[in-house]
């Protein structure tokens, strides 16, 4: 796939830039000169509280959404700029990994694994199971071929949307809170299989989650997001040792801090002693 | 300001407006769509054969009922004949395809709204962009080209058994008698009415499924928006069914 690629690719090149970019939905800002870089053939983490943006940037990088001012860009090039042919052009050296798998309902898992290779490749048959069952057997669900959807825990749904991803050998590989509502067990299978895409077939990942633990066991780079911007960032072993406030009370899970453990409300006295209020 | 943009008429037009681009983009995708015939055919299942019992045991109802009236009617005239004719007419020109499209709403329309507004709140719609797949050209057009051709062969099923549920009553229970019924349903119906039966039912077919997939891909992606959407396709597409009915048997009288 990498022939696409106009420029000849070196490892540590940056492969997405987000330079300055300012996105509000409804009034509310989320981000506000957010600067991000995410390097070929590493696996780059963006953590933060709920409600941070995470999931919204995702969209920005993918084209799903565009900034209201700075630049997205990826593989080089203006995501915004792009026409319709050309996201898509995009989106074909992608795969992404949604937080519940997003498999299809109506194909079992072996045809959803086959689903992107039917839809742009006229390969034969034999081929088409040769791909599919190669990438079944990477994630550890060969033997699952014939279940439908609703047949599958979530860890073994997410690892089936992970072989879909990568079954068209995708240069960046997105991540979407793929640690969320696993047990430890699933939540270790998917981490290993997260490091082992990276190191095998040198796919550049992005991780979004809030699992400080686990991604600090997979990621080169990390990204704190907080309040609309980048709070910090380096390697996990330096956000822990930062001094931030921001970073502290993320990193150490505390209940109050700059993320404030009350939403902003009215005076708690005036308002229990206000009988006349709803 | 926000008082006119919100009034009822110009959201109606605005609604109307958005659902005939949305069917210019489902056209404009339909060529490659054909290109994959398994999937319509799939749909034309869906939408078709699920919906056949239903439609059968409607279809014999309304023609018992047509008999039951009909004999009625024309007893107190002396011309009991005359059940056929009213059971011809009635179930081919309006009947048949008119209760077929309701019926064809509540069945598939909502199925497919909710099946539709729920692959996109399971993030599958996003899911294929992000496959570079568009999602109208795989879920959408199969979904509505089913049911643009499941409808018509719907009304065609639903009208013949009404007819014979008519002739059930008419000439079996009520003894009339059955030369006399059949001669005089041939001699008062022509080709323009069968033809004012099959073009409505094309129409409402296409009315239908356009509404269902448009709520469907439009629904808000949540448990509500889902149910919501589904509401919405039965009420849209059951008035739209009606309007149309009425419009095209104008237009039919004025063609005769």
């Amino acid at each position: 796939m990498s022939s696409v690629n106009p420029t000849p690719a070196r490892a540590g090149d940056a492969v997405i830039e987000v330079r300055d970019v300012r996105y509000t939905i409804g009034g509310r800002v989320i981000f506000d000169g957010l600067d991000i870089t995410a390097r070929r053939g590493r696996i780059t983490a963006f953590m933060g509280p709920s409600g941070t943006g995470k999931t919204t940037l995702l969209r920005l990088i993918t084209g799903q959404s565009y900034a209201e001012r700075g630049n997205v860009k990826v593989f080089g090039e203006e995501v915004s700029k792009m026409s319709t042919n050309e996201l898509f052009d995009l989106r074909r050296r992608m795969g992404m990994l949604f937080q519940n798998g997003a498999l299809l309902t109506d194909l079992d898992v072996y045809e959803n694994v086959a689903f992107p290779v039917r839809a742009h490749t006229r390969l034969p048959e034999p081929l088409v199971r040769q791909l599919v069952l190669t990438k079944l057997h990477a994630v550890g669900l060969r033997g699952a071929a014939r279940l439908m959807p609703s047949e599958l825990s979530g860890g073994m749904a997410r690892r089936v949307a992970l072989a879909r991803a990568i079954v068209m050998d995708p240069e960046i590989l997105i991540y979407d809170e793929p640690f969320v509502g696993l047990d430890p067990i699933s939540m270790g299978v998917i981490c290993r299989l997260i490091k082992q895409m990276n190191e095998a077939l040198g796919i550049t990942s992005i991780v979004v989650s809030h699992d400080v633990q686990e991604l600090a066991s997979i990621a080169h780079d990390s990204f704190l997001l907080s309040g609309g911007r980048v709070v910090a960032s380096g390697t996990p072993e330096e956000l822990n040792r930062s001094e931030v406030p921001e970073v502290r009370q993320f990193m150490g899970g505390l209940a109050d801090g700059p993320v404030a453990f009350h939403y902003p409300a009215a005076d708690y006295r005036a308002e229990l002693l206000d009988e006349a209020a709803p | 300001m926000n008082a006119v943009a919100d009034s009822l008429p110009v959201m109606a037009l605005r609604r109307i407006g958005s659902m005939s681009l949305f069917l210019v983009q489902i056209l404009a995708r339909t060529g490659p769509a054909l290109l994959r015939p398994a999937l319509i055919v799939r749909q034309i299942y869906n939408a078709g054969a699920r919906s056949l019992v239903i439609i059968m045991l409607s279809g014999m109802f309304v023609g018992m009922v047509l008999g039951l009236l009909g004999f009625d009617v024309f007893q107190r005239f002396g011309s009991e004949d005359y059940v056929g004719v009213l059971a011809a007419l009635g179930n081919l020109k309006v009947l048949g395809p008119v209760l077929t499209a309701l019926l064809f709403a509540g069945r598939a329309g909502t199925s497919l709204t909710s099946e539709i507004g729920l692959m996109k709140s399971t993030e599958q719609l996003t899911a294929m962009q992000m496959m570079a797949v568009d999602p109208v050209r795989y879920v959408v057009v199969p979904r509505f080209l089913g049911g643009c051709i499941a409808m018509p062969l719907l009304s065609a099923t639903f009208t013949l058994i009404a007819l014979y549920g008519a002739q059930l009553i008419g000439v079996q229970q009520m003894g009339v008698d059955a030369g006399a019924y059949w001669s005089q349903t041939q001699n008062a119906v022509d080709l323009h009415d069968v033809w004012e039966g099959v073009v409505k039912s094309l129409v409402f077919g296409i009315a239908v499924s356009l509404v269902a997939v448009y709520e469907g891909y439009h629904a808000e992606s949540t448990p509500e928006g889902v149910g919501l959407a589904t509401t919405r396709t039965v009420v849209t597409s059951s008035v739209l069914v009606l309007l149309l009915n009425y419009l095209l048997t104008a237009a039919f009288l004025t063609t005769k």
